[in-house]
This record gives C-alpha cells, structure tokens and sequence, in this order.
C-alpha cells in the first residue's frame, strides 16, 4: 500500500480543470479501483462510468495519461511507481460532467446502419452455417462498444464538424460484420459504408485497432477488405492520392460541413449548428474511394510500419504516458 | 413543485437487460406504445456478463435431449422447490427463443452440420448451453439491441421517427412505482445525467431489473444490481418468494483482490478443468451427495474418460450444481486446505493443450491475462465462492407473468422468483429472460390495450419527488459509500454462503439500526451525475431486499439448494411443501414473512421422475398421490 497522486478532470460543459489527489493505491488495484477508493473518502460526487468491473461492458472508457482506456482494465502496476496519473474524459464527445460524456454520436450513428436483414426464405430454427463461415463476423462481435476507436479516430477527434459524415470505426466493423454474415439478406453493405458512413475519410492510420480492448483487427479484417469490395465497384484512379502513411502534421486536413454532407430526408445525425464554424467551412471533399493498386488490394500492411499496431494519433514522437506536466487537457467545446 | 418530465406510454419497461428487452420487443410487435428505461447506458446490462451460454433442449449435439430432460435438471436443480409450470414452460419454449435471436442476426458457435453448437454445463444431462466463445450474454444483449434499432428504424420509415413507438430513456433510474388504488398508474425516477425528476404514465410496467447482489462485498455482480425492481414491487404492494435463496457462484477469482468476484465461467469446468486443494488432491470426490452418485464418477480415471465418451461413463464432480461445489469449497477453505488468498485451485493448463484454451476460453484467457497477469494455460487459477445470483423475487403468474397483487404490473427476468426453486441451473437464466421477456411483453400489451389508464395521485408523485430530492439537501448526513460498506459486511458476514440462527438474528438486528442510518443519508454535491446521490437512493432499496433475505433465510430451518444452515444441515421434505412470502404491508413497516403451499406437480410431470428420486424429496403422505398435496 502506498500513496499517488492522480489528476483527476473536474467539471462540465461550463467550466473544469484537472484536480490533484492524494490517495492510497493497493497492491493489484486498476484505476477504476482507485477512482472508487476516491469517491469513497475524499469526492463523493465525482462521476464515472462504470458497470461490470470486468472489461465486458465498455462503460468505463476515459483517457489516462492521454490514451483511451478502460479504466477496470488498466492495472496500477503498469504506472512507474512514484508517477502522477491523470484522468480526462473522452475527448471526442462532449462531456456531462467529470469523467463522463455523451456518447450519443454512436447510438446515432449505430440507428443510421440497416440492421440485419433475415434470409426470407429460412424459418427460425433453420439456419445452417459452419463455424469457419461465421468466424469472421463472430470476431466484430466481440465489440463491448467502449467507443475507444470512436474517440480517438483524428477524423472526429477535435474535429466535430465531421461527424455529421462520418460512423466511425466501431460502425465500419458493423458493416463489415454485416456484409461477411453468411445470412445476411442485403448486398449493398460496402456500398453504404462508403455513401453513408463515409469509410473514404478514413486513411487507415490504425489507431482504432490499436486502441481496442477486444483486440479486434479493426483494420486489417473490416476496414480494408470492406474498402476493397468498394473499391471492386468503384476504383477511381483519380482520387487516389498518395500511397503514403501520412503522419498527422503532415496530412492535409479534410474538412466536411455538415450541411453539405448530410444526404436530405434520410434521418442523418444533424448536430445544433456551431456558431460561426459552417461559414469557415471548406468546400467538402467527395468522400474518396479506397486507394486500391491494380491487384485491387491496399497497399497497407502491417509490415509497411515501423511499428506494431498503428500509428498513432498524437503523432509519433509522443509517447505515452505523457508527463503530468504537458497535459494540458481542455475539453473541446463541443455541441 | 419541482418541474418534472412527464411522458405517457401503453407499456414501460423498467430494465434493458435480456429480460426487458426481449419483453420490449414483444410488447412493440403487438402493437403498444413502450419505454424501456435502464440505469445504464443502452446496450451495457448487466446480461453482458453472462458468459457460458443459454440453456435449450435444442439437441443438437445430443439428439437425446428434450423439454422434458430439461425440465428433469431444472426441477432436481431447484431442489423441487421451482414453479412446476415455470419450469415447464421454460423448458418447452427455450429453443424457440433461442432461434429466433438468429433471425435477428445473433452468430452463435456452430456444430459441424452447421446447427447451433451446445456446451455441457454443470446439472444439465446433455450438452446443451447455446454459446458464443464465452460472452454468450453480450451476444444476446447485443443481438436484443439491434434488434430494437431494426424496430426503430421500421418506426421511422412509417413515421418520420426512430422513438415514435419505441423508445430507449437510457441512465434513466426508477425510485417508485406510481400506484393507484392497486393498479399501476406508472412510474417516478430521476435522470442521472441531468438529475431532472422524470415521471412515466402507463397501464402496464414490466419489472426487469435484475438482482440484488451489491449488497455483498464479493459479488460478481455489476452496480446495477441493488434490488430495485424486487424493492419497487414490495412498496407497491407486491410479494416475494423465495428470498432466502442466493446463488453463490462457487469458482469467483479469489487474486488478485481487486478482481475479487469475477467469475471463471463453469464451462472452465466442464471443458475439463479441476478442482485441487492446496495438498494437490482433487476434492470433488468426496463431496458427492447421495441423491447425485448414480450420475457423477467416482474416481478420477472414470471422470476423465467421460468427456470422450459421455453415455457410459459418470460425470466428473466438478460438474456437479453450483451450491455442492461452493460448499465444497468452502469446506476445504475452512478445514485449512485453501490457498493463501482463501481459494483452492481451480487448473485447466495440465489438462488441454495452450492453443485448446486459448480456442475455447477466449475471454477467460484474455482477462486473466489482462487484469492478473496469470496465464491460464500455464498456472492454475485462484478461486472461490462469490455471490452471484438470487432465485427469489417478485411472485408472478407463470403463464402471463402479472403479479397478482398490483393489477397492470409484471416482471420477467431474475427479478422474479419461482422459476428456479431453490437453485438455478448455469445457463437457465438466458433462457429465462427470453422466454418469460417474451411473455411479459406479449401479456403487458395485452394489458394496456384492455385496461383502463389509472390516473397518478398527485400527492403520490409528491412524495416520490420528496423521498429522491431528500438526500441531496441534508447537510452533514450519513455517507452513502460508509452505509453501503457497511451493509455489505453484514450481509456477507451473517447472511453469507453458510448461516446460523443466531447470526441471522444478530444480521436483523444491525440491519434496523442500519435503516435508521440510511433514513437519514445525505449526498453532497449537485444533480447532474451526482454518484453518491443515486447511491444513496439504491441505499433503500438494498436494504428493504437484504431483510427479506435474512428473515427468509432465519425461518427456513432446513439446508437446501442456496440456502445453508449449518443448524440445520440437511434437507427437509416438509420444507419443500413451503414459499416464504415477503411483504411490506403499509408504509415504514418492517418485512412481513408468511408461509404459502408450493403448488403440486402435475402426475404428468411427476411422471418423468423415478420413484425413488421423488422420494428424497418428497414426504411420504406426498407420495402416496402426488396430485392432491394442494
Ligand atoms: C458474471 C456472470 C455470468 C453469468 N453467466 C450466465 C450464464 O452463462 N448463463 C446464464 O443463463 N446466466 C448467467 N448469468 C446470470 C444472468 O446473466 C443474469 O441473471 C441475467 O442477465 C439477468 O438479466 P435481467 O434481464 O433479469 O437483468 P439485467 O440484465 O441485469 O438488467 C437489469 C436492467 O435493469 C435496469 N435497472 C435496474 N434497476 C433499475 C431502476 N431502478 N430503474 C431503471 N432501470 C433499472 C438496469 O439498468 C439494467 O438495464 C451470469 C451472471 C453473471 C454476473
Ligand atoms: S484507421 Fe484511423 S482513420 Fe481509419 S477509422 Fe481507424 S482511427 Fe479512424
Ligand atoms: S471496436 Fe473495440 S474499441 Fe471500438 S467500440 Fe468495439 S470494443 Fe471498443
Ligand atoms: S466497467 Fe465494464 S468495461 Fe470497465
């Protein structure tokens, strides 16, 4: 048993800033333990998600020294053993108060996906699959929604103004799940990820699988083959620009207003508009189809990186935990 | 008075775990009106948890399998104290349910002819627990989710809509049911990330709130789980059965403390994991009890040979029902045999192959790994007994799931109590939300079409809004977090796994003085997702369930499925002819138990058994003629 400091981020949409606790850290504990111990001695109003304490439920998602995580799977004894550690509340979401935010955006986005349509020639009880066919989507299955890839996506992280267009990485993997279901009835699930979802913005920096508790390849296994099966129909060499992983400060910004994306009568997520960030919207760049070679595959590959998993989108020179001291956490003012 | 939200429905479904959701979608597709409120965010129930699967004679990996086999497990599960025909309808109805969630888009594992894959599971005969890996209750939550998002999105193609007839109020808590002259008007809570009072009006409320774990300190249980739904029907007038029944799961991670209660899935076991004490010897043996012996190996090399061959060999004892093992376990940890965390050893790495683990026990590897750092195909595992499920709960009709006290309120879910005797079968509760969610929706609709919509008394939602506000404006009250420790404490210490008369007595004692406490709790801070202000509203509600525990649990005199008296070790017949009912008559008044036949089983029924199985059971005048017991 010893003490540690924790940052914790205090506040709501109004106002809030990071608060300093001393507390007591037991041998085994994770966060979440720690956040309890404090709401149990010293702030008993401090509010957190949480529900099974067992990474099953994906409710406790926060940032911790910076990076998405569970808070009931982040054990103490990852931390070096005197460092401070702080606590931030998703920053892609706008927040309710202290460590939770509204999250929303994805039962939005998840009500705009067609839903599993039955093969209307099989009763219950008649569906025959094997096991190898249903592998693949059983693996997207496994997603406990904690919304880590959501939050921290670049293409919405800091950058609201595109969510109207945009689903988001849990949602490609339910598309993808879709579109490999052995049942499934719809054949146009590639097709919506790219029209509706806008699976162009994404360039497949990795971060979302990197980030995902369940360890679900969320790029390799649902991203890229869902833009190959895009790109089957729709490969424009035109739009394709560069075969390069782009590191964040090298990459040009794609900005997407949302009165021009969001596709009239069809229910889309329309946020209250933004004082004053529409008229500076640029002209909205089509969403692009995949950039596929001539053998119809992306280029991409874990192999092409310098590093396991993807890259990161702080850029790669920040590594984590990130230092008390240079985390100067402002929550976005978001809608 | 305080401004409070005000919405109208034909059904409200308080809980969207698989019970409230199943009945939710039941209740849409016959046309009503419905709300479905959770306490936590959609989609993240405590039925997320369940990991080994859903119990359905489906037979598809052993075409011996029928309703009627299904039915023999529960009722020898229950220690014959189940709803007869609870059991039986669950039984006939599981594998209908069960299907259908493929016609909703659920991927269960599958067996080599591409049907549903079934795992063995301790009590039940033959292999029959539908799975997926082991999150076979994500699935199923997830499966009832976008199910209602196809619902939503059929409402809004007709309507313009998503919530037009079917609506989710999410980190939504109910505090009382809104009851007039004995028929529900509808319900009062508070949203918590506003902190806004909220009120529902409707004709019919479906109770699927779950059970009432947290008020143990080792439970693998999630925060949700305070008796609110069993709390909310006592104080409208309702009753409960059964109380003193509480499951404990018997092989909870004992190491590292933080994850104490977390449960390894039972199908650890039946994929052929051991029990050893700290001598290395494979207890299970020696506690196999007599009504058992025929079915279970006696030895270690017959038990082994039984997962290639299981039609001529006995079973492994691991598999034996939960409570034996617990118990099992405990007397080992007593008898100073445990492991230094108070555990015993629970090992699959000597007996499957890494790369067969890791296959099989996807997530069990996967969080042992991630939150203990023990590898599963390399040590064993630290376990023991965990407070886990509660069997007892709101009474209701088997058929139509009304309560019979409160005219318009229904329940499903293990909310209610009934179905599952004096134990429950692993994998019977998933299969129980399906079949009685299903029902509960279908006759809840059914309901509010027919019935007459009470209106709410004004003075009621008076003082509904008082009792939620009262907390947050007393100053310098009780901490809710030191209550709910304390509680705990004492529900764990007296009115644990293993109980005596007197600590019950002693439990009674310091839960009324625990109540006064709790009368005056106070909850610093605002309203917007204040924590210790939604505690210390569940605070009542825990502590109104944990006295019907202790004063069911105090009058039966006899030891049988969740219930162990250590004064009364065995198991008494003319117990088994008994429901303790629990109410609260009036306002303020303690928990009132009375005594209730337990309904006779049918000959038809009492027919799938052998005499001589009935006859540890049953008392001999029972006996004679089965039929007219009551
Ligand atoms: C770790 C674990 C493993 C398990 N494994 C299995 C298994 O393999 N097979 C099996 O059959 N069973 C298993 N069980 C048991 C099974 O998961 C539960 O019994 C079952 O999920 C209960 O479902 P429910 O629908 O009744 O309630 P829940 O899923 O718990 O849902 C309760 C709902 O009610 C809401 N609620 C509660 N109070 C209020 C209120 N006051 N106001 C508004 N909303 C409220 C909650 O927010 C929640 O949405 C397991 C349980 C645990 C803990
Ligand atoms: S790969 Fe990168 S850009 Fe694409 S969805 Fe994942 S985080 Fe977003
Ligand atoms: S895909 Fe992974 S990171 Fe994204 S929501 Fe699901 S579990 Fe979380
Ligand atoms: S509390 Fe459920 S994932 Fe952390």
């Amino acid at each position: 048993m010893h003490t540690r400091t924790f940052q914790i981020w205090r506040g709501d949409v109004h106002d809030g800033g990071l608060a300093d606790y001393q507390v007591e850290v037991n041998e085994g504990e994770v966060v979440l333990d720690v956040i309890h111990r404090l709401q149990a001695t010293q702030a008993p109003d401090l509010a957190c998600r949480w529900n099974c304490k067992a990474g099953k439920c994906g409710s406790c998602s926060v940032e911790i020294n910076g990076r998405p995580r569970l808070a009931c799977m982040t054990r103490m004894s990852t931390f070096e053993p005197d460092a401070t550690v702080t606590v931030t509340p998703l920053r892609s979401f706008p927040v309710i108060r202290d460590l939770v935010t509204d999250v929303s955006y994805n039962y939005t986005k998840a009500r705009e996906t067609p839903a599993f349509a039955p093969p209307p020639e099989l009763a219950p009880g008649q569906y025959r699959m094997q096991q190898r066919d249903v592998q693949r989507s059983q693996e997207f299955r496994k997603c406990i929604e904690c919304f880590l890839c959501q939050t921290v996506c670049h293409v919405v992280r800091d950058h609201d103004e595109n969510k109207p267009a945009f689903a988001g990485p849990r949602l490609f993997i339910r598309a993808a799940e879709l579109s490999m279901h052995p049942l499934d009835d719809r054949t146009d699930r590639a097709a919506h990820a790219a029209r509706e979802q806008g699976i162009g913005y994404c360039n497949i920096t990795k971060c979302c699988t990197e980030v995902c508790p369940e360890h679900i390849r969320i790029t390799d296994n649902a991203i890229i083959p869902m833009k190959e099966r895009v790109a089957d129909r729709r490969y424009d060499p035109l739009v394709w620009l560069g075969r390069r992983i782009l590191r964040r400060d090298q990459m040009v910004e794609q900005y997407v207003s949302s009165t021009a994306a969001t596709p009239t009568g069809s229910g889309h997520w329309t946020p209250a508009p933004l004082a004053g960030a529409f008229e500076q919207a640029l002209e909205v760049p089509p969403p692009q189809a995949a950039p596929v070679g001539p053998d119809g595959k992306l280029p991409l590959s874990e192999t092409l990186l310098d590093r396991a998993g993807a890259a990161s989108p702080f850029g790669d020179d920040v590594s984590f935990p990130v230092p008390a001291e240079d985390l100067r956490y402002v929550h976005p003012d978001s809608v | 008075m305080e401004n409070v939200q005000r919405h109208g429905y034909d059904v409200v479904v308080i809980g969207a775990g698989g019970a409230g959701l199943r009945a939710a979608i039941e209740a849409r597709l016959a046309g009503a009106r419905t709300a479905i409120i959770s306490k936590s965010l959609f989609g993240k129930a405590h039925t997320v948890m369940a990991e080994g699967g859903a119990a359905a004679a489906m037979g598809n990996v052993n075409s011996n399998d029928s309703w009627q086999v299904h039915f023999r497990d529960t009722m020898r599960g229950g220690k014959f104290l189940n709803n007869v025909r609870m059991a039986q309808l669950h039984a006939q109805e599981a594998p209908e349910r069960i299907w259908e969630l493929e016609s909703y888009g659920a991927l269960f594992d599958r067996t080599p002819d591409g049907k549903i894959s079934q795992r063995n599971f301790g009590g039940h005969e033959y292999p029959r627990l539908a799975h997926v890996g082991d999150r076979t209750g994500l699935e199923l939550i997830r499966t009832l989710q976008q199910k209602i998002v196809s619902l939503q999105q059929e409402d809004f193609a007709g309507s313009g809509s998503y919530d037009s007839r079917l609506r989710v109020f999410d980190e939504t808590t109910i505090t009382d049911l809104l009851v007039t002259d004995g028929a529900v008007a509808g319900a009062f809570g508070y949203v918590r990330q506003t902190g806004e009072l909220i009120r529902f009006e409707a004709p019919a409320v479906v109770l699927a709130t779950g059970g009432i774990g947290r008020s143990y300190r080792v439970t693998s249980n999630s925060w949700e789980y305070t008796g609110d739904g069993h709390a909310l029907a006592l104080r409208a007038g309702g009753q409960l059965i059964n109380m003193e029944f509480l499951q404990f799961h018997p092989t909870g991670m004992v190491w590292p403390p933080s994850v104490r209660g977390i449960l390894v899935t039972e199908s650890v076991r039946g994929d052929g994991g051991v029990l050893t004490n700290s001598e290395g010897r494979r207890f299970m043996f020696d506690y196999i009890p007599e009504v058992f012996r025929d079915y279970y190996a006696q030895a270690p090399e017959e038990a082994d040979r039984w997962y290639t061959d299981p039609d001529n060999h006995g079973r492994p004892p691991e598999l034996l029902p939960r409570d034996e093992v617990a118990r099992a376990i405990n007397a080992e940890v007593k008898a100073g045999r445990g492991t230094p965390a108070g555990g015993v050893y629970l090992d699959v790495s000597s007996r499957l192959s890494a790369e067969v683990i890791r296959r099989k026990l996807p997530s069990m590897y996967h969080q042992f790994r991630e939150l203990a750092d023990v590898d599963i195909t390399k040590q064993p595992m630290e376990v023991g007994p965990t407070c886990h499920y509660v069997m007892g709960g709101v009474e209701v009709d088997a058929e139509t799931t009304a309560t019979a006290s409160v005219f318009g309120l229904f329940a499903a879910g293990e909310v209610t109590g009934g179905m599952h005797g004096a134990n429950r079968l692993g994998g019977n509760s998933l299969s129980d939300l399906l079949v009685f969610g299903k029902r509960a929706g279908e006759h809840a609709a059914a309901h509010a079409a027919a019935a007459a919509r009470s209106p709410v008394a004004d003075a009621d939602l008076a003082t509904a809004a008082e009792t939620a506000l009262v907390p947050l404006e007393r100053s310098g009250g009780e901490n809710p977090y030191a209550l709910q420790q304390e509680l705990q404490s004492v529900m764990g210490n007296l009115v644990g796994i293993i109980r005596r008369g007197s600590e019950l007595a002693e439990a009674l004692e310091k839960l009324a003085e625990l109540r006064e406490r709790v009368a005056k709790v106070g909850a610093p801070g605002g309203r917007a997702y204040n924590p210790a202000w939604h505690l210390a509203l569940d605070l009542r509600h825990m502590l109104v369930v944990s006295e019907c525990t202790a004063r069911a649990a105090l009058q039966r005199e006899e030891s049988r499925g969740g219930h162990t008296r250590e004064d009364f070790p065995a198991m008494n017949p003319a117990w088994r002819q008994v429901n303790l009912v629990c109410s609260v008559p009036g306002d303020h008044a303690e928990v009132r138990v009375t005594r209730q036949p337990v309904p006779a089983m049918p000959p038809d029924l009492a027919a799938l058994f052998q005499p001589d199985e009935l006859a540890k059971y049953l008392t001999p005048e029972e006996l004679k003629d089965p039929t007219d017991a009551h």
